[in-house]
């Protein structure tokens, strides 16, 4: 250890309330006030699911009290069509933004990232603060949307012109709702960029001594990747946002056509282009499919490092192809347009690099399992939820060859099919990350285990229910069940209803799995077993050196000096099965990184 | 508008190598024997490397209006030429101006800091200029706007205005967030507090910000 004594912290121990709880500056809360506000968002997206797989299930239904969520949208409490996609969009945006792009990055990544690179706070720690507060208020201004107007808006997460910029003569939810909705991801864009700073700038200058590059823990490697993506993407969505409000209240004509008729009404735009939207919204979004799986990707290799007891079969080709995943995900997100019309060299230009894009995803996931061979693999909830997200890659993402042929793409587009493939490869994969570092860090975050039994109960019901929910879906999209529907009348349609009632009952099934998880999570953190130690996994990196729950500047007025990579475990000679890399044991192993 | 510096600031060494903490690089490793005389410390500044890359999201930020622009103007026919307001050209040499100003001040302070100057030289002053002139600058775009709008031309009365407003509108907000940097380093200044760094990062955004605007001008002119 070396002596910071002497040296000043960034900013000194809050002392009143509201600076140490609420506008905190310390990165550990901030990640805490994050993971908490994705609690919060996916509790939410659940319960929308779970009406909206009850109306697919049986469309008469009533759902006791729906009608307080909107009289107009529910009335007698069975979903009107529209209403049904106006809570679909809301699922999307709320999981894919609050959820997937905020616990894994933004809470896990805040607490955690500055620790394993062993600097004391983030750089800029009133931006930090304001990235999250920033994220709340776009969080509820999204969700003010129930309440404003005829509702929110049911344009679908990717909220396609010109149905999103024709304003309220389209229908229940094309006025306030497209721009509370638009308001809302501007927000949530300010806020992810503000946090990518952060995250960059933490990595390449507050590494604390002898931490090189290569000697970043693998989690810490995929926040750094995934900021780098955020602060590219997420500054081309506002812009796109902005131009949308625009549409809506000053009457510009970005995105929508001339001559456009809605409900008998020519609308005044003229000369706007639909196409111009998808081409920026896919180009934040394909990169935002990454966003929300690459810091997975990071934090269940760290976790099951850790558990096997040794370290991947190559840390860095791990890093490289990640890296490899950011670059080529911006050459891709031509392949969500396939059906836009677009000239069939530019489908053969975008479909190139998607499947392209499978090569680093193959090497990562061969060298998790090759890792996995004959590993004497500690068998608990992180570890479980871990192997979980690995299927759930692997599943996912073989149907993602078929998607990225346009011939077969535009059979299978705005189909189940598409549904089931990115809810397996991003959703459910991204959730089991997510679950994953909850169990492994709880004790480091709150100084209390989970409990362990049902940690296991969690998992197994999450993972049979989810492939029960979710693979019946590329049946469904073959058969050519088409989505966003919110009723099967056609003919063709009507003997797939029973698999929507399987899938219904699945994800009601599941999701009292999540509500064990959420009972487990609560109850842990004020009675759960006290941490036996502050490093109860036995890990290596530099949060298992420090005191649990860490102190304010992290590691107290002794800041960490790094010896050696950061997985050494079955280090032969050692006097235990694993070096910290604060150690300055000396060990004999031709693998150190230089 | 000047202000009496009394004395000379402080110069804060920034983290390295008061900090004694920060990046290794893989030419920094700690030895297995733990002798850290043998390690350097070597580490850019937070300052230095976050201004770079907070520019860098500003950069795909007017990409993205570049490529909006573009695409709707293939898009239709019905896109109209417009006569950029002449004020345009003289807001250009005033950021230009401003840019020549604020290196001037960024060199007198830096030196100011070093102990190389004369006490009694005001170090503030260029600073001073150089935040007149950015207010200059966001003036003068503002009399565009109303010149345009009293001639009946508004967001909405044509895409190009379209582009015009939201391209102009953006690049003075981000200006307006220049010159907050500007006075807080005036502020820090007179305060002797003031950081190289903190100078440093202010400048190049300041740059930044007439580099963008000549960009914009072009842009401006050639597709409007």
């Amino acid at each position: 250890m070396h002596d910071m004594s002497a040296h000043a912290v960034q900013h000194g121990a809050p002392t009143s309330f509201i600076r140490k709880h609420v506008f905190s500056l310390d990165h550990k809360v901030i990640g805490k006030q994050y993971y908490a506000l994705a609690l919060l968002a996916a509790l939410v997206g659940m319960v929308l699911s779970w009406i909206m797989r009850i109306h697919l299930g049986w469309g008469s239904f009533a759902i006791p009290g729906l009608h307080l969520l909107s009289s107009t949208g529910a009335p007698g409490n069975v979903l009107t069509p529209e209403y049904y996609l106006q809570l679909m969009t809301m699922h999307g945006t709320i999981m894919v933004f609050f959820v997937l792009t905020t616990a894994p990055f933004a809470a896990f990544g805040n607490f955690f990232l500055p620790i394993q690179t062993g600097a004391e706070d983030m750089p800029f720690p009133h931006f930090n603060m304001m990235s999250f507060w920033v994220t709340f208020v776009a969080f509820v201004v999204l969700v003010a949307s129930f309440f404003a107007g005829d509702g929110p808006t049911l344009g679908g997460w990717t909220q396609y012109a010109p149905l999103s910029a024709i304003g309220s003569v389209g229908g229940p939810g094309e006025g306030i709702g497209v721009v509370l909705w638009a308001s809302s991801i501007g927000l949530f864009c300010i806020g992810q960029l503000l946090g990518a700073l952060n995250f960059i700038t933490t990595t390449l200058d507050m590494r604390c001594r002898g931490m090189s590059l290569m000697r970043l823990p693998l989690s810490a490697w995929a926040w750094f990747i995934t900021s780098i993506m955020g602060l590219t993407a997420f500054a081309v969505l506002m812009p796109a946002c902005i131009l949308l409000i625009l549409d809506h209240i000053a009457g510009t004509s970005f995105f929508v056509a001339s001559n456009l008729v809605i409900n008998d009404q020519v609308l005044p735009h003229s000369g706007g282009s639909t196409l111009l939207w998808q081409h920026l919204f896919w180009f934040f979004g394909h990169p935002e499919v990454y966003i929300a799986i690459v810091p997975g990707m990071g934090i269940i290799s760290h976790i099951l490092i850790t558990n096997m007891r040794k370290p991947m079969l190559s840390h860095r080709v791990l890093i490289y192809s990640m890296g490899a995943l950011a670059a080529l995900s911006y050459m891709v997100y031509g392949h969500h347009m396939f059906v836009s019309g677009m000239n069939p060299v530019s489908s053969l230009a975008f479909s190139f690099p998607t499947l392209v894009i499978t090569i680093p995803s193959t090497i990562i996931v061969l060298i998790w399992l090759g890792s996995l061979y004959g590993a004497k693999l500690r068998i608990n909830s992180a570890s479980l939820f871990s192997l979980g997200f690995v299927s759930m890659f692997i599943s996912g993402g073989v149907s993602g060859f078929f998607l990225a042929q346009p011939s077969i793409d535009i059979m299978l587009h705005a189909t189940y099919f598409v549904v089931g493939h990115f809810h397996l490869v991003m959703g459910v994969a991204a959730m089991f990350g997510i679950f994953a570092g909850t169990y492994f860090w709880f004790p480091k975050m709150a100084g209390r285990m989970m409990n362990e039994t049902l940690g296991r109960v969690h998992f197994w019901m999450s993972f049979v229910g989810a492939y029960c929910i979710f693979m019946p879906f590329h049946y469904l999209g073959i058969a050519g069940n088409v989505r966003r529907y919110q009723a099967f009348t056609d003919d063709y349609l009507i003997p797939l209803i029973p698999v929507h009632k399987f899938i219904t009952i699945a994800a009601l099934f599941t999701g009292v799995a999540q509500l064990i998880f959420v009972y487990n999570l609560i109850h842990s953190r004020f009675k759960g077993e006290i941490a036996p130690n502050d490093n109860p996994w036995e890990g290596t990196s530099l949060e298992w050196s420090t005191a649990t729950p860490p102190p304010h500047n992290n590691f107290g007025d002794k800041m960490p000096v790094v010896y050696h990579d950061p997985y050494q475990y079955s280090v032969e000679g050692a006097s235990t099965d694993y070096v910290m890399q604060t150690s300055p044991e000396k060990i004999n192993s031709p693998k150190e990184e230089k | 508008m000047a202000t009496t510096v009394h004395e000379p600031p402080k110069i804060e060494l920034d983290r390295f190598p008061s900090q004694g903490s920060g990046n290794g690089g893989w030419r920094n490793l700690v030895p297995a024997d733990g002798d850290l005389r043998r390690v350097k410390d070597y580490s850019p500044l937070p300052a230095s490397t976050g201004i770079w890359v907070g520019l860098a999201s500003i950069t795909m930020t007017f990409a993205a209006f570049t490529s909006a622009l573009v695409v709707r103007q293939g898009a239709s026919p019905d896109w109209r030429h417009i006569t950029l307001p002449p004020v345009l050209y003289l807001n250009t040499l005033v950021i230009i101006a401003s840019s020549v100003t604020l290196e001037i001040s960024r060199r007198r302070v830096a030196a100011f800091m070093g102990g190389l100057k004369d006490r009694a030289t005001n170090p503030a002053r260029w600073l001073y200029i150089t935040l007149f002139l950015g207010l200059l600058f966001v003036a003068g775009q503002t009399f565009a706007w109303l010149q345009l709008k009293a001639q009946g031309f508004g967001l909405a009365t044509n895409v190009s205005y379209s582009f015009f407003y939201v391209l102009t509108v953006a690049h003075a907000l981000h200006l307006l967030g220049g010159l907050g940097g500007l006075a807080r380093v005036i502020g820090k200044l007179s305060k002797s507090v003031l950081k190289r760094s903190t100078l440093d990062a202010t400048s190049r955004y300041w740059h930044f910000m007439g580099v963008l605007w000549v960009y914009l001008l072009f842009l401006l002119w050639m597709k409007l």
